[in-house]
């Protein structure tokens, strides 16, 4: 008896029999007329960003690069937060000198469990969907880092925002990250009589700072 | 042993809906959910200008790719492989089990932490592993919901949607041995909650199903709201993952066009709260350990029809059950399968084969709704009649029904015997005429007078009026 992989192979080739051309040629036919390309102004791209994410129960707040810190130092006082994960890369210009950050060393998902929340950057943010994109490199942690504290604050700026789906995967897969996370505001369930309910197992609660170019 | 849940054991469509018509609570249910994910999807399709232009794109898309299926599994391999992930194939539902069985013990796993997949209900396989002496725990809150409750997947994407608030309050507090739990939704999403988060951190082994496999670079994307998918896919120390065949897309650009249609068309939102990709293992961030089976099961059989082959495009967004007026009437469990609704008309016949599931293809109006509605234009009523060509061909159909289209090729073969019809028909149907109508027609003929008014034969036809004048 044949192993399944092959069996499996020849059974796809039986049934589909030789196709012609190569199919990188075929790949390239297809036909891609929808939106990929945004006519906004890049105060539009902010003001549509800002609302989505508004409207998916994540809050906002705004500043220019130099209020940056201020700006996060109000953010979590609003929130109650005293100490916070940052990636241990973190650009730490954006960080406030009164509040405690704490490099992630690999702690324990428990450390992080018990932990106020995180503050990460982003590698693109998407504005007709109120999407953040994480690749998880320089700036963005690991995968555990965003999901399992209960808070996230994400850093936005506004060239990283772009309008269109497309748009946004472009710039990712430009990238070839090993590793995606769309975020598109707290977690939520309708799973109950279609009844949207924010926060089940990541982070309950996610503001973002928009940060002017 | 191929296996689509149990598919293969089920009663057939028309007995399984009047149990389901008869529950009145259920379809209150089912109406409320569909009407509510409805009304959310049409707004925002209706916001998205180029939205036949993406349905298109994915029907391409997915048309190339079972075209060159064999290259585009072996690029996936290839390419997973080399990130560090281990590749394996099963032909069926029971092939699969063994070897997600065979890895748990492994890494001597006694409990599996899951993300809902319903492939993995298509090969049952949390019945396998609790042979095993395996714990699966189901952490998709509505999974949870159905597997809390020894209950079957009724909707594809909401597999609890028959369920209302009240029931499951009821169920939470018996099965989590909560004494005080109020029924608002939120309450019973935190207890939900606090009942996983101990599993999220101490199982260490995850499972999965895939929404996609990215050939070109050996990602798997998962596609989810509630975080728990993150929860398995990133906190264990090995990852399994069940995917079909059919999943596989080119390129990581290709989700560019999937990501929009399929949240906006399961849950009618713009973007589902997350989506992960990963490929292969990542030093220090997720599982070491990275297993992913690819799931043949009867796929490579609806493969070789041509007519029917589309089918493999479905993303089980669940856009087709909340339009489908037959699925709004009975619910998903008349289907006797866990893929309901008209997808799972089509898919799973073809499937467990036609044998098995031969009224399933008969469980539409073929009004259309469906097709309209697929984000990958997937001709669904085009299938419908084909299968039920197939079945017929195949000598599958009640022998009643087979003698009686015989007889009405019969008579309609030449005027001789057309009239000879006409007039046995008016002699026939003396016993059951009631007025106008004829009632309680016998055999199979009563299908139809039970619910439909028939009027009678009148005692003169067309023709016999017209020549006497």
């Amino acid at each position: 008896m044949s192993d399944a992989r092959t069996e499996i192979l020849e059974r796809i080739r039986g049934a589909v029999g030789t196709p012609g051309g190569h199919k990188q040629d075929g790949h390239a036919t297809i036909e891609r007329v929808y939106r990929q390309e945004s006519q906004l102004t890049r105060v539009e791209l902010v003001e549509l960003f800002a609302s989505r994410i508004v409207h998916y129960d994540g809050s906002v707040r705004r500043c220019h690069a130099a209020e940056l810190p201020d700006t996060i130092a109000q953010t979590l006082a609003a929130r109650g937060k005293t100490r916070l994960y940052v990636p241990s890369d973190i650009d730490r210009s954006w960080l406030p000198p009164s509040i405690d950050f704490a490099a992630d060393e690999h702690p324990s998902t428990s450390e992080l469990d018990r932990s106020e929340g995180v503050i990460t950057g982003c590698t693109v943010a998407i504005a007709l969907t109120g999407t953040i994109v994480l690749t998880h490199g320089k700036g963005e942690g690991r995968r555990a880092l965003t999901l399992v504290p209960d808070y996230h604050l994400s850093i936005v700026f506004a060239d990283q925002i772009v309008e269109t789906v497309p748009e946004g995967i472009r710039r990712v897969a430009a990238r070839s990250p090993a590793l995606i996370t769309t975020i598109s505001g707290p977690s939520a369930t309708a799973d109950i009589e279609m009844t949207r309910i924010k926060g089940v197992h990541g982070p309950r609660v996610l503001d973002v700072v928009i940060v002017a170019s | 042993m191929l296996r689509v849940g149990d598919a293969a054991s089920a009663p057939p469509f028309p007995e399984a809906a009047k149990d389901s018509l008869a529950n009145a609570q259920m379809r209150r249910n089912v109406r409320h959910a569909t009407d509510v994910i409805r009304t959310k999807r049409a707004t925002v399709v209706g916001e998205m200008p180029d939205w036949q232009q993406l349905r298109e794109a994915a029907r391409q898309i997915k048309a190339h790719v079972l075209r060159h299926l064999d290259a585009y599994l072996e690029d996936f391999e290839r390419n997973c492989t080399n990130a560090g992930g281990t590749v394996h194939w099963a032909r069926d539902a029971d092939e699969a089990n063994a070897i997600v069985t065979r890895i748990v013990q492994q890494y001597g796993g006694t409990e599996i932490i899951k993300v809902k997949t319903m492939t993995s209900d298509e090969t049952r396989l949390n019945v396998a592993l609790e042979q095993a002496g395996i714990v699966p725990y189901e952490t998709d809150l509505a999974d949870l919901i159905i597997q809390l409750g020894r209950d079957r997947p009724s909707h594809i994407v909401v597999p609890a949607l028959h369920k209302n608030r009240h029931e499951i309050r009821q169920l939470f507090m018996e099965q989590m041995g909560i004494s005080e739990l109020g029924e608002e939704p939120a309450e019973l999403a935190n207890a939900a909650r606090a009942f996983l988060r101990e599993k999220f951190l101490h199982v260490p082994i995850g499972f999965s199903g895939a929404n996609f496999l990215i050939a070109e670079t050996g990602g798997v994307c998962v596609v989810e709201s509630e975080g728990n998918g993150r929860m398995c896919l990133t906190l264990p120390k090995v990852l399994i993952t069940l995917a079909g065949i059919e999943k596989v897309i080119p390129r990581l650009t290709d989700l560019e066009v999937f990501l929009q249609l399929l949240p906006r068309s399961a849950t009618g939102e713009r973007m589902n709260p997350y989506n992960s990709v990963w490929t292969g293992v990542t030093h220090r961030d997720g599982p070491q350990e990275f297993h992913v089976i690819l799931l043949d099961n009867g796929r490579t059989e609806v493969l070789k029809d041509v007519e029917a082959r589309s089918t493999l495009a479905c993303i089980r967004c669940g856009a087709c059950l909340n339009q489908c007026p037959v699925y709004r009437q009975t619910g998903g469990h008349a289907y006797g399968s866990i893929y309901s609704g008209p997808i799972g008309a089509i898919l799973t016949p073809q499937l467990q084969g036609l044998q098995h599931s031969a009224s399933l293809p008969y469980a539409s109006s073929l009004c259309g709704a469906c097709y309209e509605v697929c984000p990958v234009k997937i001709n669904i009523p085009e299938i419908l009649i084909h299968l039920r060509r197939r079945i017929v061909e195949d000598g599958q159909a009640p022998l009643a029904e087979r003698l009686a289209m015989k007889g009405a090729a019969l008579a309609f073969s030449g005027e001789t015997p057309f009239t000879l019809a006409q007039a046995t028909g008016r002699v026939m149907q003396r016993p059951f005429k009631s007025g106008e109508l004829l009632r309680n027609l016998p055999g199979l003929l009563a299908g139809w007078t039970a619910t439909r008014d028939l009027p009678a034969m009148p005692a003169e036809s067309f023709r016999q009026w017209w020549s006497r004048r």
